[in-house]
């Protein structure tokens, strides 16, 4: 057999891989400049000013970076319950729940030392969002009940559970303070700041040693395999042994810990009290950012850098040019468009150079 | 008398795998006649008759319908000529009542609304010529096997068809159900209707039709008379007085029992009985041969031994421990693996390498893990021998599998199977669809395991494939095994013929 | 306390909270009887909700109602080319729309009214309709008396839809295709047609629904004011067991669940409000729960593409 055939074919699957995400990400930022351009803004300066604001000042690196650690983790969590077939929308409440757990041991705890209390907050929250996870994933394991439907019904139970926590009179609202917040967590909680000047702040070391972790459990353990092996064809992987019914439990419940572990470190690296809705939608994002990733945890880190650049820059750009900084999700959906649409037309030009090399390949 | 159909030259290649489903055949139907095509899986009627249906278009050849030239492209072309096909997967839909299905399509209609009382009418008018007794107010998934198979010949009379193929019709009645079934066609026949019947079943051959065309291997071997044959001719026609495939058969001591099944009862998908209390028992370092037509208990029989459906009745006994109610895994750990009938639903993950599709199963075996890890290193050398050892033709280790050829996929499933080192495998159909090279390979495979003390259950549609390996054939029909074979007393393949198609032993 | 909750107010409060749940419902049902999964109906709602302000600030709330329901067309639409033609994922699609809804109209709002972010100033509200017929019924007749055009609309849209689907041609054939979409194909029905159909309706009853959010009681639009109500119309749904007249009961109680959530509010019990807000989705969460194990139900073919032979 000629290797250079086979590395042929792998690379040109690997080539239509960029292509669905290089051609996406271009007609998507090609669908924002037409829709500004039926507004009065300029498509140029509004996308200019983005940019500007991600990366033209210390602070809009730094933000740029923050945006990228809860998007990192969330994009995680999709990529994870995706690779095992399943469709977690409900990022955004599970980071929130994750959120609300962090805080409450934050400032609920005292007397710990600064690394086993952010220790301790951490595996909270992650424990929190985990518990927002497992209750689909055993529906769906079950019962057959579709994720989606009854994560996006726990969103909304989440978000009105967190705001009722620091709403007046809620059990976790500062008296002292007329905002709707929880109290500020303890100095041992706060995730230590690592850039002067900024927010920046080791959340995003987490981040990072997190998505090396999720890569080795996902390509390099036994337990990732299986549920990879789901995933892919779950009646072989059942034939094989694998249990079906548990990996899928499983998957969402690491999802939903990703999620809220996401929430934890926004918290505690930043605003270091719960607030009501402190999510700007990170776990819509992480739709397109595990997608544009292609569900790989080491690509994603990448997919989640260009999204801290819109999400920071945005920021600016609503400044600057009044262009609301909603444009990411509208930039957000059309990638998930266009990744979505990629996927049959991917399979169908693999299948058609698939057909042509297999006849080499049947000796 | 008129032909109704002339086939001609009918060549068909499928380009995926390379088979010659029909090979210049020539088939002629006279008019009014009930004439059945008869045949093995696998020898070409269903690719026939889905080219004349107009599903599939011939690469050589012609069709002329009552005269005519035809080629069709679609089944409604066909419709329209008066051509109409009842397949084995009926084509109704379950949660609508026996009228709607009748009507969907060409619905009688007051304006925007359904007109069900002049459907009615002219249905039940149609029903009464031909006393097919339908209600037409049931539901399809609430209405018996039988009454849904005259649904399907209503659906076509409704739509003016004079020319109805049958395909398996009786595969899935009850022996009731397969008398007025016949009455059915007796009074199509009466009707001026031309009937063509696909089967395997030689008792019905006799009973019902007016001429027989036997196919094998995808060309015409015989047309005659039925009143001029027997089943016993019929048969040998069927299968072929081919030479044994002889392989050289290992003089292997047959060992104590290992596998024990006991009054076994399983239902399929419909929650009908499937296997119905079947026992047999297995010992080592012998190959059973499963005998049988398609759908008469096979599938439901390997998923109750693997775990992959749950056990009605009866017990599974491994070495004496009762696995009757295990989990997949568990069947696997105490030795039953298992080589599925269909590779790309069950047997491969065609996304993943050939690496991780080798290290299903074994991915928690100590020499491959360190706790939770896997040690690629190890698994990738382990692998590359495993592959070399079972003669896969590959390119590169990392490739996926589904690009594979079919004989290269079906060696990789063996070798993770076998190399499980279970007590019993399970083989079923493990040549399907493989080339000689890849045929040759597996059977000598079998051998060789058999020779290593292991018991295997093969299951297959070949049956001089069954006569070539095992010690014992078990005949099974309905559920039932209907007899037992011995390697000793020599096989005889008119006997198992007959029993493998419901017949009396003579 | 009871005496102050479960008055008449109770009844007209469920009237007015059933009807956007409604129609998303009834969207919902065309959809997935036609073999397509809908999960974008809270976008397209969410869409119509913004084109009805729109469309009423420049030319009256009738017009806004027409831009509401091409909007929701036009969302059906593409949601039906990504489903039907490209084949892809419905769920990724239906999300991107969902996704795209909440985003768009923050751009947009500060283009048409400048100084406004996420909310738009107040427009005019579509004027309610004096049936007197219906007045001088007894008890109840004040209640449905003088009340929303797209009221009257949504709940006669359930008999509507009940006898296009189980009396006319075009129903029997749509049905077929959410059941078995082979076998109709090979009967002549036109698989890929009926369905596009199916998506028009489907996004202009969902849109029509938001039309109702934003202009029928309220006068104006605010971001992701749909609030999960499009997914609450889908489990409706499920739990009417995708009938128009089972979605029309499950929304009723749903609507009466809500609206005395909220009149158990205002009398004084001492529940928190947040808490009290996430009664429906609980509610929801329950209802889902309480059907599993049961026949699984739902269009055998809902969510698959289909690929012709």
């Amino acid at each position: 057999m000629n290797a250079k055939k086979v590395h042929m074919h792998v690379d040109s699957d690997r080539l239509i891989a960029w292509l669905r995400v290089v051609v996406t990400v271009v007609l998507a930022f090609l669908c924002g400049f037409l829709i500004l351009g039926f507004t009065k803004f300029s498509p140029a300066g509004a996308f200019g000013a983005m940019f500007r604001g991600a990366f033209g000042s210390k602070r809009g690196i730094a933000e740029t970076f923050l945006s990228m650690t809860p998007l990192i983790l969330s994009g995680l969590g999709f990529a994870l319950a995706y690779q095992c077939r399943l469709f977690n929308i409900g990022l955004e409440g599970q980071i929130a729940m994750g959120g609300l757990i962090a805080a409450y041991l934050g400032y609920a705890l005292t007397g710990l030392p600064p690394v086993v209390h952010v220790a301790v907050c951490l595996l909270g929250s992650a424990l929190g969002g985990a518990l927002w996870g497992l209750g689909p994933g055993y529906l769906k394991a079950r019962y057959g009940i579709h994720e989606v439907i009854s994560v996006i019904m726990l969103n909304h139970i989440a978000f009105k559970v967190s705001a009722y926590m620091v709403s007046v009179g809620g059990p976790m609202k500062d008296r002292s303070d007329f905002m709707p917040a929880s109290p500020f967590i303890a100095k041992s909680a706060e995730l230590t700041r690592i850039w002067e000047g900024t927010r920046l702040n080791i959340g995003i070391v987490i981040a990072l040693v997190v998505c090396v972790m999720v890569w080795v459990f996902l390509y390099k353990t036994s337990p990732g395999f299986k549920l990879r092996a789901v995933g892919q064809n779950m009646h072989t992987a059942g034939a094989t042994g694998i249990p079906v019914k548990s990996y899928t439990i499983l998957a969402m419940v690491l999802s939903g810990a990703l999620g809220g572990l996401a929430g934890g470190i926004e918290i505690l690296g930043i605003h270091h009290r719960l607030l009501a809705q402190f999510s700007p939608g990170y776990g819509f994002d992480a739709i397109a950012v595990a997608l544009l990733g292609l569900l790989n945890p080491l690509a994603i880190v990448a997919s989640a850098f260009l999204y801290g650049v819109l999400r920071s820059g945005s920021v600016l750009m609503q400044v600057v040019t009044g262009v609301s900084k909603d444009m990411v999700s509208v930039l957000t959906a059309i990638i998930i468009f266009f990744m979505g649409m990629g996927e049959p037309i991917g399979r169908y030009l693999k299948a058609r150079s698939f057909e042509k090399r297999k006849k080499k390949y049947a000796a | 008398m008129d032909v109704a159909i002339r086939m001609e030259g009918i060549t068909k290649r499928f380009p995926s795998s390379g088979v010659l489903a029909n090979d210049h055949i020539d088939f002629q139907v006279r008019s009014g006649e009930i004439h059945c095509l008869l045949g093995e899986n696998g020898a070409g009627k269903s690719t026939l008759m889905n080219i004349l249906y107009g599903l599939y278009a011939q690469d050589e050849g012609s069709i002329t319908i009552d005269g005519r030239k035809v080629a069709f492209s679609l089944p409604l072309d066909a419709i329209k000529a008066g051509i109409a096909m009842v397949h084995q997967h009926f084509m109704l839909i379950p949660v609508f009542t026996v009228l709607e299905n009748l009507i969907l399509g060409n619905e009688p209609c007051k304006g925007l609304f359904l007109d069900k009382h002049k459907a009615q009418e002219e249905i039940t008018r149609l029903s009464e010529t031909y006393s097919l007794g339908i209600s037409l107010q049931a539901y399809i998934q609430d209405v018996s096997v039988g009454m849904q198979q005259r649904v399907e010949i209503l659906k076509m009379l409704y739509r003016g068809a004079h020319i109805m193929v049958f395909d398996e019709p009786t595969a899935i009645l009850t022996p009731q159900e397969v008398k007025d079934l016949f009455k059915t066609m007796r009074r199509l026949k009466e009707k001026g209707n031309t009937i063509i019947f696909i089967t395997h079943k030689l008792q019905e051959v006799m009973e019902i039709s007016d001429r027989v065309t036997v196919l094998r291997d995808g060309k015409n071997i015989a047309t005659m008379e039925t009143k001029h044959t027997d089943p016993r001719q019929l048969a040998n026609l069927m299968v072929g007085r081919e030479v044994l495939f002889s392989v050289h058969r290992p003089v292997v001591e047959i060992g104590g029992e290992v596998l024990r099944v006991e009054d076994l009862t399983v239902l399929n998908q419909r929650n009908m009985v499937a296997v119905d209390g079947m026992g047999f028992s297995v010992n080592e370092g012998e190959i059973i041969g499963f005998a049988g037509i398609d759908n008469n208990g096979q599938s439901e029989l390997i998923e109750s031994l693997t775990g992959l459906r749950a056990v009605r009745s009866g017990r599974i006994c491994l070495s004496g421990e009762d696995l009757t109610h295990a989990c997949p895994n568990t069947f696997l750990k105490k030795g039953i693996a298992h080589i599925p009938e269909d590779r790309l639903y069950r047997g491969i993950i065609s996304t993943f390498s050939l690496c991780e599709n080798l290290l299903l199963g074994h991915q928690d075996e100590k020499r491959f893990s360190r706790g939770m890890f896997l040690d690629y290193p190890a698994i990738r050398r382990w692998a590359k021998g495993v592959l070399e050892s079972f003669d896969v033709r590959y390119a590169d280790l990392e490739m996926e599998a589904g690009l594979l050829s079919g004989g290269n996929q079906q060696k990789v499933v063996v070798a993770r199977e076998v190399l499980r080192n279970p007590k019993v495998l399970i083989a079923a159909q493990p040549t399907r669809g493989l080339d000689i090279g890849a045929t040759e390979y597996m059977r000598k495979k079998l051998m060789d395991i058999k020779a290593g003390k292991k018991a295997i259950l093969l299951f297959s549609l070949d049956l001089s494939e069954l006569m070539g390996l095992s010690d014992r054939i078990l005949v099974v029909f309905k559920g039932k095994i209907q007899g037992e074979f011995c390697a000793r007393d020599g096989f005889d393949e008119s006997s198992i013929g007959l029993l493998m198609a419901g017949g009396r032993p003579q | 306390m009871l005496h102050d909750i479960l008055n008449l107010v109770l009844l007209s409060s469920t009237l007015r909270i059933a009807t956007p749940l409604i129609l998303a419902s009834l969207g919902g049902v065309v959809a997935e009887r036609s073999g397509v999964t809908n999960i974008g109906l809270e976008g397209m709602m969410l869409l119509g909700a913004f084109l009805a302000v729109v469309g009423s600030f420049y030319a009256g709330p009738w017009v806004g109602v027409a831009c509401a329901l091409g909007g929701g067309m036009l969302a059906g639409l593409i949601h039906g080319f990504m489903s039907i033609t490209v084949k892809a994922n419905q769920i990724i699609s239906g999300t991107a729309i969902n996704i795209l809804a909440v985003g768009l109209p923050n751009i947009l709002i500060p283009v048409i009214w400048p100084e406004h972010f996420a909310t738009t100033p107040v427009v005019e509200t579509l004027p309610c309709i004096q049936l007197d017929a219906i007045g001088k019924l007894p008890v109840v007749g004040p209640i449905l008396n003088a009340q929303s055009p797209i009221m009257y609309f949504a709940f006669l849209m359930v008999p509507f839809l009940h006898v296009m689907l189980y009396k006319t041609r075009f129903g029997l054939r749509l049905r077929a295709l959410g059941e078995h979409p082979k076998a109709a194909d090979t009967l002549g029905v036109h698989v890929v047609r009926i369905r596009y159909i199916a998506m028009l309706i489907s996004g202009s009853l969902a849109g029509l629904g938001g039309a109702f959010l934003s202009i029928a009681y309220q006068s104006q639009f605010s971001m992701a004011m749909t609030a999960g109500r499009g997914f609450i119309g889908m489990a409706a749904m499920i739990f009417g067991r995708w009938k128009p007249v089972g979605a029309l009961v499950a929304c009723l109680l749903f609507g009466f669940a809500d609206a005395f959530q909220a009149a158990a509010q205002s009398a004084g019990v001492p529940i928190p409000p947040d808490l009290f807000l996430a009664f429906p989705y609980v509610l929801t969460l329950i209802a889902l729960v309480s059907l599993a194990g049961k026949r699984s139900g739902g269009p055998a073919a809902a969510g698959k593409p289909y690929i012709a032979a």
